[in-house]
């Protein structure tokens, strides 16, 4: 009799559903049925148990090709190469789970390497703004039960993050906001005329890179200088800023939410603090609050996870190993492969070898290359080794972080099936490092 | 299993009664016991005082917003590694961090400092798996957490209608769900009103929507943990913190608890404790007028033994302010300017972290550092009055040995005083220069582990050497017959035990870090009967307004470290 | 109409390149979702090409070529936009401001009709960058 497991989990976006429905076999094998998921959720649980999963690691041979090895044996090879490598680098963690991002941070401090999360890639602008302005925001419920008007800032959740419309901002019918949509105001900046944006009140089609002269215009208003406002900025009509400034002042309680429209432009880090700034200037007035739309169910995971490790949430220099060192543009993983830095490279849960920028990539290809991940990927189809493994929410569970830094406990539906989990192999290599360490002393 | 004789020492046991005498200490098997046999290994401590292990009331150290304050303050790394005048790795792990250290390094610096527990502070409910993530990564010491409940929507509707029996239920389901120890309330009822950008700012000031006041919600949180009869009493941060002039709101708010009596079977004596009370103990009338109220505030409190307090005290350091007193933060940052963050815990409680520096020069600040010091040099009864920095808003807890120094020695306090640049003003506004009393090593003993062990319902394992008790001690490089004439030397003794034992396994040897044993989660277990209304309300709240569904709420055992259950046997 | 237009570049999500890379970035749904620019129609005209056309997209760190497309999320003339992933990263310039996050929006490209040439595979691209392809 196949069984209905409810409350699970969904490992793909920063929303990181917790109300999905999968029916799985008697056996516990294969997931026959998802619901309650977006379209990407549901081929994340049908890839899950498809018969294609690579079930056993696979090592680079001579001739390109690559052949199936056990776990013993990949977890000897990457201690090795981690031992002997003076600079290692592990990236990724866009899907993992804590224990297996706690693990990996025992790993990098033993083997005296760098520590890294997509992060730096993604949102990291948005820590280099919130380590000198702070971040004042809530979880998604204050957004659901109070919010009455909504700000998409360079984010377009109809594509990045599906159901966080219906879940979390636009539709959804909270305890002080039981009209949903029809007591929202939703504007959406952008420069393109997004899916978001055709469900939104109002479309801003700000010139692309020129986020920042906006956010000022908006804090000229909300500080009381609009007299000194130009006809235009960034593209938007004085008319226009005025309006959107006074929807924003006369909210009862709004929420910014904001993605790579902001962190991947022209001024990165300056954007979100801006972004902030602004905000803390609508608190004077009434409630705003502001939050980063991060991409993956879990990517807040490492940031929370070695901040209370190391005391920094990416780009971690643990070379030393008596103490940790950041500092993004030195520490961060492209630029440090852009130096040729790195003489080994630990790609997890993530694919550099697709995210990277191709010239990132062909300079960590000079060297040892290990990919943990559960699927084939362009990472993997370069690495050296392909070590698989669980995929959270599927076959092993943990807790993880949706975006607003609120922990969701995933729980497995499908028997992994020989399949190590990140947590139990990079304590694996840990342990082994320590071996070699002190075979070595 | 293992034997131990900790002979010799001049013990320090207020749960005991022993005052400074020469004592053997005999452990067996993890616990302290009446004696032990020849075989077992012996500790001389000759010369030297011993105590139990400490035992910390109130301290921020794990959980959402703490990890909030150290993300954005990388700062707070800096200049502290080993080249950098810090901590060489002595553990497993490093050591990060001053004013918020990380979770390795927490564990680390108090059993350095002989503590043998810690009090969570506070965790919102919906978070608590990080406050236990959090804790499985905290070494060596047992730790509990408060959930909070002073801004939670259950208990605003129960307590307006008046249902302690269902808020009880509630309660006890909560304490369950997060694996909680017991009820925690900061600023009743205005983190609720900051869900709009308002605040509470006194007891009478009804919440928005809700229309229950501060008042109500403390008084009903008392009747509640009587009704349950928790190991601990109601927690308070109440309204109105750090404003001039609050002394008589606070007052007014201790007053509430007077005609409630304990019921419990821990040894609990008090109702209601107030923490970080250096916070709410402020004359005058603006930051120019300034002034301690710390007499007219220990008056009443040397007065009322159904309350305990813990101090608060400010360290003169740079330091990070964090707490669910969400709009007080706000406010901090526009006095401030320095870096705000915010997490509003929706149906919940909320927060606010903003880096301070609480410097010698500035006269508020000095003053603010002469109050918590003045308020245990007032106290009547020092089992009721415990030593905290509301770690880390009041400063750092690996300052408690310089508070015990300045407590201890009135030549200390002038030093530090002859320092600051507005000596004469802070003089004027306080009565601290004006005050010898030096306290001494039985007095800490009950400001750091018997007392804060009562409080908490837990003497009869923590901060304590009576046999039954878990075998935790802090041995210091102090004679007590002899205390050095040179403070320094006290707050050095303090810092770095000759031994620190939890459960009978050396830890801390010479002030270095030798085992890691695995540590607790203390929380607490009430059975109270099936409460069907409540249930019904919990699963409409789940499906309306939160946004975690109910089944994926409660902690999942697998992620709480070592649980150890306090249970109460609840009777109607 | 002229040979070659600049354009200003962005690479973002989209659920089409976010489904597709959950089956698989070697599967035909990936090539599909990825391996095309969404440009503006008077840009295309201004270029002389057809919709659904190969171009080439030239980075001052790489080319690619794509086919071209008016996307459904329109682009204001003088914008592109190439969803991100393999081919995007063939152009995405590794420069991070100090940041740590590459210039994967807001760069500028050429483009310039491309009628004959041939998509790559994903892996074509990548191994091929890395010298692993072994061809088809």
């Amino acid at each position: 009799m196949p069984k209905v497991i409810e409350n699970v989990g969904c490992p793909y976006c920063g929303c990181s559903c917790d109300d999905v429905r999968v029916t799985v076999s008697d056996d516990g094998l294969k997931v026959l049925e998802v619901e309650n998921v977006c379209a990407i959720g549901h081929e994340i649980f049908k890839h899950g148990s498809s018969d294609h999963r690579i079930r056993l690691p696979r090592l680079r041979q001579p001739d390109g090709s690559m052949k199936e090895i056990s776990y013993e044996e990949a977890i000897e090879w990457t201690a090795q190469h981690l031992h002997k490598a003076k600079k290692p680098l592990m990236y990724g963690f866009g899907s993992t789970n804590c224990e297996g991002q706690a693990a990996a941070g025992r790993v990098m401090e033993t083997a005296g390497g760098m520590l890294d999360n997509c992060a730096t890639i993604c949102h990291g602008p948005s820590f280099l703004a919130i380590f000198d302005n702070g971040y004042p925001s809530c979880t998604l419920g204050e957004v659901k039960n109070r919010a009455d008007v909504i700000v998409y800032w360079g984010s377009n959740p109809a594509h990045a993050h599906p159901r966080h419309m219906s879940r979390y901002s636009i539709f959804p019918r909270g305890f002080f906001t039981e009209k949903g949509h029809k007591k929202r105001t939703i504007i959406v900046i952008d420069p393109r005329f997004t899916d978001t944006a055709n469900v939104a009140d109002i479309h801003l089609q700000v010139k692309q890179g020129h986020d920042y002269e906006l956010f000022n215009a908006f804090r000229m208003v909300v500080n009381g200088h609009a007299a000194d406002l130009p006809d235009e900025v960034a593209g938007i009509k004085k008319e226009q800023i005025l309006e959107v400034s006074g929807i924003m002042t006369k909210a009862r309680f709004g929420t910014v939410f904001f993605g790579m429209g902001l962190t991947h432009t022209d001024g990165r880090n300056h954007n979100i603090d801006i972004a902030i700034s602004l905000t803390r200037d609508l608190n004077k007035i009434t409630k705003w609050t502001i939050m980063a739309m991060r991409g993956h169910y879990n990517i807040a995971g490492p940031g929370v996870v070695w901040s209370w490790t190391f005391g920094f949430p990416y780009c971690l220099d643990l070379t030393k190993q008596n103490y940790a060192h950041m500092n993004p543009g030195e520490t961060s993983s492209v630029d440090m492969a852009m130096r040729d830095e790195v003489d080994m490279f630990i790609n997890i849960g993530s694919d550099a070898g697709a995210h990277f920028p191709i010239p990132a990539v062909k300079h960590l290809k000079k060297h040892p290359w290990v990919t943990i991940d559960p699927s084939i990927n362009m990472a993997s189809e370069i690495s050296d080794l392909h070590i698989p493994v669980c995929i959270c929410g599927v076959d092993v569970g943990g807790i993880v972080y949706r975006m607003d830094n609120v922990p969701i406990q995933f729980r497995k539906v499908i028997e992994p099936q020989g399949l190590l989990d990140d947590e139990t192999l990079l304590n694996r290599i840990a342990d082994r490092l320590e071996e070699l360490k002190a075979q070595e002393a | 299993m293992s034997e131990m004789l900790i002979k010799n020492g001049y013990v320090f046991d207020p749960i005991s009664g022993i005052k400074g005498d020469k004592t053997d200490i005999a452990i067996k098997d993890g616990k302290i016991v009446e004696k032990v046999s020849s075989k077992a290994k012996i500790i001389d401590a000759a010369g030297k005082t011993v105590m139990a292990g400490g035992c910390e009331i109130h301290a921020h150290v794990a959980g959402p917003k703490v990890n909030a304050g150290r993300t954005m303050r990388p700062e707070d790394k800096l200049f502290r590694g080993s080249y950098r005048g810090g901590i060489v790795k002595q553990g497993k792990r490093m050591e990060m961090g001053f004013s918020i250290p990380s979770t390795w390094k927490t564990g680390y610096a108090y059993a350095r400092m002989g503590y043998a527990f810690t009090n969570e502070a506070a965790m919102p409910p919906l978070l608590a798996p990080h406050v236990h993530e959090e804790f499985r990564d905290t070494p060596i010491i047992d730790q509990a957490a408060m959930p909070v409940f002073g801004n939670n929507w259950f208990c605003l509707e129960y307590l307006k209608n008046k249902e302690i029996e269902n808020n009880a239920a509630y309660v006890a389901w909560l304490l369950k769900s997060t694996f909680g120890f017991g009820i925690k309330v900061v600023n009743p009822g205005g983190t609720e009103a900051w869900g709009w950008g308002e605040n509470c700012v006194d007891i009478h000031d009804p919440v928005p929507y809700f229309d229950i006041t501060p008042a109500e919600i403390i008084k009903g949180l008392i009747e509640t943990n009587e009704y349950l009869g928790l190991p601990h009493s109601v927690h308070l941060h109440g309204n109105n913190l750090g404003n001039p002039g609050n002394y008589e709101h606070t007052i007014e708010t201790l007053k509430l608890a007077s005609e409630y009596k304990p019921k419990n079977k821990f040894g609990r004596e008090q109702v209601l404790h107030n923490t970080h009370l250096q916070f709410f103990s402020y004359k005058g009338d603006s930051w120019g007028t300034f002034a301690s109220a710390a007499k007219e505030v220990m008056d009443y409190v040397n007065k009322t033994d159904t309350l305990t307090v813990d101090l608060g005290c400010v360290t003169l350091d740079e330091t990070t302010t964090m707490t669910a007193d969400g709009p007080f933060e706000h406010h901090l940052n526009q006095l401030n300017h320095l870096k705000w963050s915010n997490v509003d815990v929706e149906l919940e409680t909320g927060s606010g972290v903003v880096p301070y520096v609480y410097d010698k020069d500035i006269a508020v600040c000095g003053i603010q550092w002469a109050i918590g010091l003045e308020l245990a040099l007032y106290a009547k009864d020092l089992m009721r009055v415990h030593i905290t920095t509301d770690h880390p808003n009041a400063g750092p807890f690996t300052r408690y040995p310089r508070i015990i120094k300045w407590l201890m020695s009135k030549k200390a306090r002038e030093a530090t005083l002859d320092t600051m640049k507005r000596k004469e003003k802070i003089i004027k506004s306080t009565d601290l220069a004006g005050m010898d009393r030096e306290l001494g090593l039985y007095d800490i003993a009950m400001m750091t582990r018997a007392g804060p062990a009562k409080a908490l319902g837990l003497s009869n394992i923590y901060g304590s050497l009576k046999a039954g008790a878990d075998a935790n001690v802090a041995i210091y490089n102090l004679d007590a017959t002899k205390l050095p004439t040179d403070p320094e030397l006290i707050e050095n003794a303090f810092s770095n035990t000759l031994y620190t034992i939890k459960e009978g396994v050396i830890v801390v040897q010479n002030g270095e870090i030798v085992a890691e044993p695995q540590k607790h989660t203390i929380w607490t277990k009430v059975s109270v009967p099936e409460n069907a209304q409540v249930m019904r309300d919990i699963k409409e709240k789940f499906t309306k307004s939160y946004t975690v569904n109910l089944e994926n709420y409660a902690v999942f055992d697998e992620h709480v470290h070592n649980p150890r259950a306090i249970e109460v046997e609840f009777s109607a | 109409m002229t040979d070659l237009i600049t354009l200003n570049m962005i690479t973002q999500r989209a659920v089409e390149e976010g489904i597709a890379m959950e089956i698989g970035k070697t599967s035909p749904e990936y090539f599909d979702a990825c391996s095309i620019i969404e440009m503006n129609e008077q840009d295309m005209k201004k270029l002389g090409i057809f919709k659904n056309t190969n171009v080439r997209v030239t980075s001052e760190c790489g080319q690619v070529v794509v086919k071209a497309v008016v996307g459904r999320q329109t682009c204001y003339p003088g914008l592109c936009h190439i969803r991100q992933g393999v081919w995007a990263n063939q152009i995405v310039p590794p420069r991070t401001q100090s940041t740590g996050a590459p210039q994967y929006s807001g760069f500028p490209v050429t483009v310039e009709p491309a009628p004959d040439e041939r998509l790559k595979s994903a892996l074509a691209l990548v191994q091929g960058a890395v010298g692993m392809w072994k061809g088809e």
